[in-house]
């Protein structure tokens, strides 16, 4: 019965699993077919995708650094800005505190079309011009910092803000008192809501799309406008599998790492 | 000596002034935005205010109430409830069982197990749809018919949000402590009972998060349902980014306004607005 139950329960945890992985070890393995179309089938093994992502002269690879440059701009900006803003929010005055953390909330649950469709009418009624770049990195940020905001305040909450006083009683400047006192203490969320930046401003399309300038592509907004003007890349749209690939190489590699490393530390405590 | 004498003298450093560099943003950057809508949504095009798109909105093609609720708005505001109702159902379904499973499970690093279900979000956003859309042309149900078109959507839906539900829960269940249960077992409850009397009630705050987080996003996502059904499955999202598209502003932005309003019921209605930072999904848990 016991046992019944627990293979129950890890055949449905294996077959979720298996729903998740399952779409993107297909395109993995296609890949590595010859063929750039899926319904022909099997047509031999190749790494030609491989060899056109990893060609300069194509798109696919430009496309992909200057996205994961954007998404470090991003996240830095955001991060530290926000390091100073949720600082700050973290000792205002009750008021002032649920006002700003209500305004911090408006991003996250609003619609992402509605976030991105008023910042572009605000782009568009101050007359900003979007091939600076600014309209884009200002829109990412907004998509980014209140996620940043969430990750640092709880680390904040659970400082001991004895260290600060103290710090200055022993004559140090309230500047250094927060750089060598505050900041190390609430590290840990600054590097998580850098990494969450990092993830929000590479996976974004709509405010990307609606605040980039017209030439500038990121991963998102290239594979959908292959998809929507139909103008049928072939060759792109494969290469793209092999990055989809690449990434999935990658996503294995860590879950073995972590997994081997959870294994020795567990092993290392029974010694 | 001098540094005492320096002090009354030094201003008081206030760190709260710190946030004013960020609420400025805010304000700037996210509620002028919001203001600019409402000003799009009421006003023409000589900037006079106006009822004009209100009235197009609820009566499109006249005809009163019946003509509303025949025209192309309204349907398209019903598919994507329909849509999103299914899907957050369906990642409830899933989630919750799985989030219950992994919490409870025996093994020494359930987290490794966690992190088997949330990595799959490294992959861009793009890409894994368009990883489901080559694998739904493989298998034959790529815009094969309208029904197929909306059941893709779905499994689109619930493909790409399915790890917002099951961390909010899974952070929820695990903080139960267990000692609760162990009372309940000792008083003679069943597992069953136990689990209707103590895990649930206690893990409704991450239910609800996750709602929030998939059945809002999955109305208005119109990458999924576009890229997944040959572009013939309209929601909400792609109605706004369709006037948008067209140069209808003032049109775009009422029905902009009219889904940020039902954004602030629909969160007001899961306590969104009360939710600490604890169960917030797209935050911390994930690393």
């Amino acid at each position: 019965m016991v046992k019944l139950r627990s293979i129950l329960k890890w055949s449905f945890i294996a077959l979720i699993l298996l729903f998740i992985y399952f779409p993107i070890i297909f395109l993995t393995i296609n890949s590595f077919n010859e063929s750039d179309v899926i319904q022909t089938g099997w047509s031999g093994f190749s790494l030609d995708h491989y060899r056109y992502f990893f060609d300069f002269e194509n798109e696919p690879i430009r496309v992909v650094g200057q996205t994961i440059l954007l998404a470090i701009v991003v996240a830095l900006l955001s991060s530290i800005f926000v390091t100073i803003g949720a600082i700050g929010i973290f000792y205002s005055k009750k008021h002032a505190h649920n006002t700003l953390s209500a305004m911090n909330r408006i991003p996250v649950i609003n619609a992402e079309v509605v976030t991105a469709i008023s910042f572009a009418l605000f782009v568009s009624f101050f007359n900003i011009d979007k091939s600076t770049y600014i309209p884009l990195l200002l829109g990412q940020m907004i998509l980014c910092t209140p996620f940043v905001v969430l990750s640092i305040l709880p680390k904040l909450r659970q400082m001991d803000n004895n260290l600060y006083e103290a710090a200055l009683d022993l004559g140090a400047s309230p500047t250094k008192a927060l750089f060598s006192v505050v900041i190390p203490q609430i590290l840990p969320g600054i590097i998580a809501g850098f990494l969450l930046s990092i993830t929000l401003s590479l996976d974004d399309y709509v405010i990307t799309a609606y605040t980039k300038p017209d030439s500038f592509m990121t991963i998102s907004t290239h594979i959908y406008g292959l998809d929507k003007n139909n103008v049928v890349g072939p060759k792109i749209k494969a290469a793209y599998w092999a990055f989809t690939a690449i990434i999935f190489f990658i996503i294995v590699l860590v879950v073995i790492i972590v997994n081997i490393s959870a294994y020795q530390k567990t092993r290392s405590k029974k010694r | 000596m001098e540094t005492l004498k320096k002090q009354p003298f030094r201003p008081h450093f206030s760190r709260k002034l710190l946030a004013i560099p960020y609420g400025l943003f805010l304000a700037f950057f996210v509620v002028i935005p919001l203001l600019i809508i409402i000003y799009y949504a009421f006003t023409d095009d000589n900037g006079k205010f106006t009822f004009e798109y209100l009235r197009l909105f609820f009566n499109e093609s006249g005809g009163g109430l019946k003509g509303f609720l025949t025209s192309y708005n309204f349907k398209t505001i019903m598919r994507s409830l329909f849509i999103s109702l299914v899907s957050t159902v369906i990642c409830l379904v899933i989630a919750y069982p799985v989030a219950y499973i992994i919490a409870k499970c025996k093994l020494k690093n359930k987290s490794v197990l966690l992190l088997m279900f949330v990595v799959p979000m490294w992959v861009n956003f793009v890409l894994r749809i368009n990883a489901l859309k080559e694998l739904f042309i493989w298998l034959g149900i790529y815009n094969k018919s309208n029904t197929w078109n909306v059941v893709n959507t779905i499994i689109g839906m619930v493909y790409d949000f399915l790890p917002f539900m099951i961390l909010p829960i899974y952070t929820t269940i695990i903080k139960i402590d267990n000692s609760y249960l162990e009372a309940a077992r000792d008083l003679g409850s069943t597992g069953a009972r136990a689990f209707l009397k103590i895990t649930l009630p206690l893990s409704k705050a991450g239910i609800m998060s996750g709602v929030s987080m998939v059945f809002l996003p999955s109305m208005t996502n119109y990458v999924v349902s576009n890229y997944l059904t040959f572009r013939n499955v309209k929601i909400i999202g792609k109605l706004i980014d369709d006037y948008f598209m067209g140069d209808l502003w003032h049109d775009g932005s009422l029905i902009a306004l009219l889904l940020l309003l039902f954004m602030f019921l629909v969160t007001w209605l899961t306590g969104g607005f009360q939710a600490d930072e604890q169960t917030e999904t797209r935050g911390t848990s994930l690393w």
